[in-house]
């Protein structure tokens, strides 16, 4: 299951790298938000994978899960989220203000 | 468990609830309600720096969770000295704002507000993960303010500056999940201890997540390369807004001088003096290069926006010195540094109100109105950046020059900050005669220039900061001695933090 995760991690990274590299606007977007999602995985799995235990205090558990990167990664899922909302829009507000979605704002190909 | 601690959080983030409540309200009551929580807000930083000033770092426990467990805000010496800096600036900010440039949107000085609250937070905060959340707080508001007003170049400007702090967020978390993920905790203080008992198998972990995590922070430092998105981002953004800018790259500044003197500090064992290596070389290659774009700029707002590349460089050049005298010189050309280029822009926008269409373009233009009050403000804020003296920018880098005296790289970092400071005589005389000697009579005058005594108001009042500085030299570089003697010593921000351990 680590190799998984692991490998699922590096290629969504891989994936938001070249795609935020490119001349056009909308990639770079989704670039941004396959790193985002890239990184929240990350953060969940720096808690170490553990299957079946609970995160909190109970009298019958046999072991716990670390549930501050729980904590930690629902606080990052809200704020790409609300960056990627944002970065949207201004991709828009720049498409319509530039007559391009060129990340220069140049036209041509 | 004093709360003053956590005031200067919470006051400009209920002054932005409560800006956002009255937002049909006439204009003048939320200028008049913004500018008073500025006040209110400098006040706030000013009782904590007298507070700290003794040499007392004081903890505030979030929902009283003890460190480690809870996250903590903690108010030093440095984070006091920074509170208070951006409280002054964002005062005169929002003052300057009020003469019009709030009128352009409906949410200006909602913005202001939560920009302060996010530069606030990123200066007390004990907590890493935290650090991340009041970064984001402070990006989030400046996104907004740097859009403020639209225009095709500054949605350009702003679209690269977004992606690339993006960019930025992300590589962050990666370094704080793999901090977590070998460490077990975000706790700077806790951190500090760990990190300096890293067994040998993890040091090259944390080692990458230590570099990583400069990197972020040398993004937003504007250190070398990672300075491309500044001079675009700050030229085209209004006058107003660049000047609370000033501050920003300093955020980047303070989060390396926190991070790599109490986690990665000499005493970090394995990890000791993680980027000390870096830090002087790219230093002074981000001064050398800023300087070459002051040189090379065609527009005013520009060159102001190269000067502070090159003061980033100038400060890091500062702390990479790593003795007390030189992060002392640091922090006594940090608010130099953030008023003066303050000034300089809101200068450099009062200067092209009145060239019509030449606007800021380094080119001959029209005679200036009042051209003697704002050649003369100009002749001063100059003299004060390029560091030449009786002014504080020259106290600011004697200081930085006496203390680089006994470092191994003595040679570069003088000639380098030398030969950065004829660069910036030249460029700024050159840039001055332009502008007020060499007027095309011919070219009609702008006809009804903009009244002048209000915009003279904040430049002045930042100036006036400045010439404090410098009158006021001797206690500024005392307390600024004390600072840093305290911060080359974590152990008290440690055991103010964990208690007895």
């Amino acid at each position: 299951m680590e190799a998984l995760l692991a490998l699922i991690i590096g290629v969504l990274t891989a994936c938001g790298v070249y795609l935020a590299l490119r001349r056009r606007t909308f990639p770079v977007v989704l670039g941004l938000t396959f790193l985002s999602y890239a990184v929240n995985l990350f953060l969940f799995a720096m808690g170490r994978l553990v299957v079946g235990r609970p995160p909190v205090l109970s009298a019958t558990a046999t072991g716990y899960t670390d549930p501050l990167p729980q904590a930690l990664v629902l606080t990052a899922i809200v704020i790409s989220f609300a960056m990627t909302a944002f970065v949207i829009m201004l991709a828009l507000k720049a498409r319509a203000e530039l007559g391009s979605d060129h990340v220069d704002g140049e036209g041509g190909r | 468990m004093s709360h003053l601690v956590i005031l200067p959080v919470l006051l400009p983030l209920f002054a932005g609830i409560l800006l956002l409540a009255v937002r049909h309200a006439a204009l003048p009551l939320r200028r008049a309600l913004s500018v008073t929580a500025m006040l209110a807000q400098l006040a706030l930083a000013l009782l904590l720096f007298i507070r700290v000033s003794g040499g007392e770092v004081l903890v505030y426990a979030l929902g009283d969770w003890p460190a480690p467990f809870g996250i903590v805000l903690v108010a030093d010496r440095l984070a006091a000295w920074l509170l208070l800096i951006t409280a002054a600036l964002a005062f005169w900010v929002a003052l300057d704002a009020a003469r019009g440039e709030d009128a352009r949107g409906r949410h200006f000085h909602v913005l202001l507000q939560w920009q302060v609250f996010g530069l606030a937070g990123a200066f007390l905060t004990g907590d890493l993960f935290n650090l991340f959340v009041f970064f984001e707080i402070l990006l989030l508001a400046s996104y907004g303010l740097m859009l403020h007003g639209g225009g095709a170049w500054r949605t350009r400007a702003g679209l690269h500056y977004v992606v690339v702090n993006l960019l930025g967020s992300t590589l962050f978390l990666f370094a704080v999940g793999t901090l977590y993920g070998v460490l077990g905790t975000l706790n700077m203080a806790d951190l500090a201890q760990k990190v300096a008992a890293t067994p040998a198998e993890n040091v090259p972990l944390v080692r990458a997540a230590g570099l990583m995590l400069f990197g972020v922070f040398a993004l937003k430092a504007a250190l070398l390369p990672l300075y491309l998105w500044l001079p675009a981002a700050y030229a085209h953004t209004s006058a107003p807004v660049a000047a609370l800018f000033a501050i920003m790259t300093k955020v980047g500044a303070y989060a390396i001088l926190r991070v790599y003197s109490l986690i990665f500090g000499p005493g970090a064992g394995p990890l000791a003096d993680l980027i000390e290596p870096w830090l002087m070389p790219l230093a002074l290659a981000t001064l050398a290069l800023g300087m070459f774009g002051v040189l090379a700029s065609r527009r005013l707002k520009q060159q102001v926006a190269y000067l502070v590349v090159a003061s980033a460089g100038t400060l890091l050049a500062a702390f990479a010195l790593n003795s007390v005298e030189g992060i002392a010189a640091g922090l006594y050309y940090l608010p130099h540094t953030t008023f003066a280029a303050a000034a300089l822009f809101l200068l450099a926008e009062a200067i092209a109100r009145r060239r019509g269409e030449v606007a800021d373009r380094l080119e001959t233009g029209p005679k200036i109105a009042h051209a003697r009050v704002l050649g003369g403000l100009f002749f001063v804020a100059a003299v004060a950046s390029a560091g030449l003296p009786p002014l504080s920018g020259f106290v600011g880098k004697f200081l930085l020059l006496r203390a680089a005296l006994e470092h191994p790289a003595a040679a570069w970092v003088l000639g380098v900050v030398l030969a950065g400071g004829l660069a910036g005589v030249i460029a700024l005389a050159r840039s001055g005669s332009l502008l007020f000697y060499r007027p095309v009579h011919a070219l009609e005058a702008v006809a009804a220039p903009p009244a002048l005594a209000a915009s003279l108001v904040p430049i002045a009042g930042l100036l006036l900061l400045g010439l404090g500085l410098t009158v006021w030299a001797d206690p500024v570089l005392r307390a600024a001695q004390a600072t840093a003697t305290q911060l080359l010593q974590p152990y008290e921000y440690i055991h103010a933090v964990l208690g007895e351990h």
